[in-house]
């Protein structure tokens, strides 16, 4: 009988796990504080006017 | 199956644009939502939006990095990139072909009928510049006296920022029409040159000047969930090359970066079943996912 010889790749988890720890870091340094402030204004330059 | 994925791009466009109270309102949204990352490229200036542009936020932090700095805040931009980091990390350009209501608008548009045209390949590369230039080294780079950038890919060039929000708020806040002058009339310009390329040839934004794409991009080859080819069952008929809409060759070049994973190749074309979605190395059948796809539509 054949045996499935699949093995889970890994990269995908290793980067995962460090763009996790990157966002807790952000969140750690108050960083979606700033985002939300952001996102609730309008940007000016965005919409092709400041 | 490009009915499921119209429709998952449908819902997508209204989870991410999900505040209709804006004509009462006369203003964007401004609730909690908005601490959540955007999958697809969507400008959180848009009256609608409920999320915010990873695009645009990363650009935001990077031109005021030296006043955060000076001040004691370390925003450097780790929360944006973590958090599409993580998207890329497990679906790759997963979310260009199923979530991305620019991707949806230009898909529409190519609809209109008309003779199509192919985009050469070496413009492909062009979306890395923008991300790297337009979205990094410029606003980081290039700062006023006070020692503030601009956000060079949302000002001089993002498309869907002049359709979600440019126009919209144009059209809600009269007071803003005094002050449009030739930047507006450039994002027009270049919203209208994209809408006519998206007529004439599939996706060109997104496969040229998308900085999210070209991020996304960079995780295909090794995103958890993602298209795997099986060589031994591959005939090379060429089949998938017919219905790709960025005009790639799978059989060529698996998990090519400009792949958006709309699955067409696997449903539509391969009669061989090389052609199988994969999770963390594990395949899921394609033959079996295509006729639970035709069942349901």
């Amino acid at each position: 009988m054949k045996t499935d010889k699949r093995t889970i790749r890994r990269t995908p988890l290793i980067l995962t796990a460090f763009f996790l720890l990157l966002l807790l870091t952000g969140i750690n340094l108050g960083e979606p504080t700033r985002v939300l402030e952001q996102a609730k204004s309008i940007c000016l330059a965005c919409i092709g006017i400041g | 199956m490009e009915t499921i994925r119209t429709w998952s791009q449908a819902i997508w466009l209204l989870l991410i644009n999900g505040f209709w109270g804006f004509p009462v309102t006369g203003n964007l949204y401004q609730g909690p939502l908005k601490i959540i990352c955007s999958p697809g490229l969507n400008c959180y200036s848009c009256p609608a939006a409920t999320t915010y542009c990873p695009i645009g936020s990363l650009q935001q932090l990077l031109l005021g990095i030296r006043f955060s700095l000076q001040t004691g805040n370390y925003y450097i931009g780790t929360f944006v990139v973590g958090s599409i980091g993580i998207l890329g990390a497990t679906v790759g350009r997963f979310i260009c072909g199923w979530a991305c209501p620019f991707g949806l608008y230009q898909e529409l548009l190519h609809r209109i009928p008309s003779k199509k045209y192919s985009i050469p390949r070496l413009l492909n590369g062009l979306k890395y510049l923008f991300l790297l230039f337009f979205v990094i080294v410029l606003p980081l780079v290039l700062v006023d006296d006070f020692g503030l950038g601009k956000p060079w890919f949302c000002k001089y060039v993002c498309p869907a920022g002049t359709l979600e929000a440019g126009i919209p708020m144009v059209l809600l806040q009269p007071d803003l029409r005094s002050t449009l002058g030739w930047l507006y009339v450039n994002k027009i310009a270049l919203l209208l040159m994209f809408s006519i390329w998206s007529v004439l040839a599939s996706r060109p934004f997104c496969r040229t000047t998308c900085p999210l794409g070209a991020f996304y991009g960079l995780f295909n080859r090794v995103s958890l969930v993602k298209l795997r080819l099986d060589r031994e069952a591959c005939t090379s008929c060429g089949a998938c090359h017919r219905v790709c809409p960025v005009e790639i060759r799978i059989n060529e070049t698996p998990g090519s970066s400009e792949c958006i994973n709309c699955l067409r190749c696997m449903s539509e074309a391969c009669q061989f079943d090389a052609i199988s979605l994969e999770i963390a190395g594990f395949p899921l059948k394609s033959r079996s996912i295509v006729t639970k796809a035709n069942v349901r539509s």
